[in-house]
């Protein structure tokens, strides 16, 4: 099994720590894991993406051409990785933040609407792991137990405290994540 | 089983490289902060080994000043590295050409960028003639490590520190900017003490520590010699232990290549790509294999020579407008054609653009259009 994972959106989103969480669990699974951001002069509210992959095998390139599956955050993201997704491939976008659907017949399609959530119980920090809960829904890389044992990791002990809410967070983006097409 | 049990921590290349100079007890460290290798310094800072190992770590003022503390440190039987990306690299030439003359250790981490002058903070590879062909004056080599993954930083801190004591040479390593930003897991060395002064003393007969005049007259290290006779015979005997490092050190790693009837030479960041393409033409049918230098000085020209009896052609994959090709085409001395394909400036090949520029590759070797050496675009 290898995922190879884009996710894409708006600096501040916390795109690079899902990502770094999601390939802490992987290492939890024993997976093979590389972590590649797009780096630069980047800022709050600009754009910010990551690939992820998780594997059986060794990770060859930490750089592809084509994806698994597209996490994407907001319309500009969608557009840039919509013609990379493999076909038979998938993409999860955000509800509030893509305004124009993904328009692909050949791929699997999903939204959430995890700004809606997090805004509903006003807790917009844990944004981020309503879309990491999606993602696990459809695409079962890691269990919630191992994304909880590498947030232990990942995570300064003076956090840890934060950890329970996190995990609530990624159950309920299980939830309601929803299948477009 | 064993695989379980290994303590793995999820790190940047750049961050290995600070935890494991703590960790294979390097004594210290000088540097300047540089995109794309900033999280070097940033990590030492935050794990504070001055508070544990006593290492010291110092922000120097210019690129010029760390080298030449680097220097210092290296006269003086010390472990120390310095880290920095493409124009600080440039501006540290001159240093590390002193340090190569007084024939003192040293490690230098080199992170890449796009180039040439100030260029771009993106990843490239476009220092390979800096490193192994030097920007620094006079006849003299550093062993050059090229790591392909997180773990290989860790590792190549480690092998750095062991080479560049066992010659007495400085040691580079040439990392480049997706291995330095890029995450992978990592089992991070055990804690190997720092020596103390009487280990230097006596495992360092040449420091200049002073400890001396005991039992031996007064070290002294410089790079200036009056006499163009004695200067001549320090170069005569430094090339004889170049020579020797060529025979002992030369490291390599070959991918599906036994059976290749085209082979891919590359490269750090452009290893891990050409990898992938490997993978994918071998799916069609294609047997296609990788040799990838770990050390690019000493260059594998034995091995290339040996594998290119039986090839049709080489690709070289290189982010840079290409420049290892030419020792590539150096060993294998004419018996295949040699071809370049790469991104420059910052971009990175994709595994589809390579596996592109193989297809016309070995379309138009077949043809013969091409002469030998051409540059695939």
């Amino acid at each position: 099994m290898t995922e190879e994972i884009i996710i894409s959106g708006f600096g501040g989103q916390g795109v690079l720590s899902m990502g770094k969480i999601l390939a802490y669990a992987g290492i939890m699974e024993g997976k093979q894991v590389s972590w590649m951001p797009a780096y630069g002069p980047e800022q709050r509210g600009g754009t910010a993406n990551v690939t992820v992959i998780v594997s059986d095998d060794v990770v060859s390139s930490p750089i592809v051409s084509y994806y698994d599956t597209a996490i994407v955050l907001n319309q500009p993201s969608l557009e840039k990785f919509e013609p990379f997704v493999k076909p038979g491939g998938t993409i999860i976008y955000e509800g509030h933040s893509v305004f124009q659907a993904p328009k692909r017949d050949d791929i699997n399609i999903y939204r959430i609407d995890a700004m809606e959530e997090a805004a509903r119980t006003g807790n917009s920090k844990v944004f981020n792991m309503l879309v990491l809960g999606g993602l696990l829904k459809v695409r079962p890389i890691a269990t919630v137990d191992d994304v909880v044992k590498g947030l232990h990791k990942a995570l300064p002990e003076r956090h840890h405290k934060l950890i329970p809410m996190n995990e609530d967070a990624i159950r309920r983006g299980m939830e309601i994540i929803q299948k477009v097409k | 089983m064993d695989e379980q049990k290994k303590d793995y921590v999820l790190l940047k290349g750049n961050e290995v490289i600070a935890k494991a100079a703590i960790r294979y007890g390097y004594d210290g460290f000088f540097g300047y902060p540089i995109t794309p290798q900033s999280e070097v310094l940033e990590t030492l800072a935050v794990d504070k080994p001055w508070e544990t190992t006593g290492m010291v770590v110092l922000q120097a003022e210019s690129e010029v000043a760390s080298i030449n503390m680097l220097y210092g440190a290296g006269a003086t039987g010390k472990l120390a590295f310095t880290s920095s990306s493409s124009p600080g690299i440039a501006l540290m030439q001159e240093g590390i050409s002193y340090m190569a003359a007084c024939e003192l250790p040293g490690v230098i981490v080199s992170v890449g960028r796009g180039g040439p002058g100030l260029g771009t903070i993106q990843p490239g590879q476009a220092d390979y003639n800096q490193a192994v062909y030097g920007g620094g004056n006079g006849d003299y080599n550093l062993i050059v490590l090229a790591p392909n993954s997180v773990q290989e930083m860790a590792d190549c801190m480690g092998k750095a520190k062991e080479l560049t004591f066992k010659w007495r040479v400085p040691v580079m390593i040439l990392s480049d900017g997706v291995i330095g930003q890029m995450m992978e897991k990592v089992e991070l060395p055990p804690f190997t003490p720092r020596r103390t002064e009487e280990e230097i003393h006596q495992q360092c007969p040449w420091a200049t520590n002073g400890m001396g005049l005991k039992g031996r007259k007064y070290n002294y290290h410089s790079s200036l010699e009056f006499d163009p006779l004695v200067m001549e015979d320090r170069n005569h005997k430094m090339a004889e232990k170049y020579r020797k490092i060529e025979a002992e050190e030369v490291d390599y790693d070959t991918y599906k290549a036994d059976d290749a009837e085209y082979l891919i030479v590359a490269y750090g960041i452009s290893s891990r790509v050409s990898m992938k393409t490997v993978d994918t033409l071998r799916e069609q049918g294609v047997k296609v294999g990788m040799l990838r230098p770990k050390t690019l000085w000493p260059f594998p020209n034995r091995i290339l020579n040996e594998k290119a009896e039986n090839l049709k052609c080489i690709l070289c994959v290189e982010q840079s407008e290409g420049q290892m090709i030419k020792d590539v085409r150096l060993a294998v001395e004419g018996q295949v054609p040699v071809y370049h394909t790469g991104r420059s400036g910052g971009m990175i090949s994709s595994p589809a653009d390579v596996v592109d520029a193989f297809k016309a590759m070995a379309r138009e070797n077949i043809s013969k259009n091409w002469p030998k050496g051409y540059w695939i675009k």
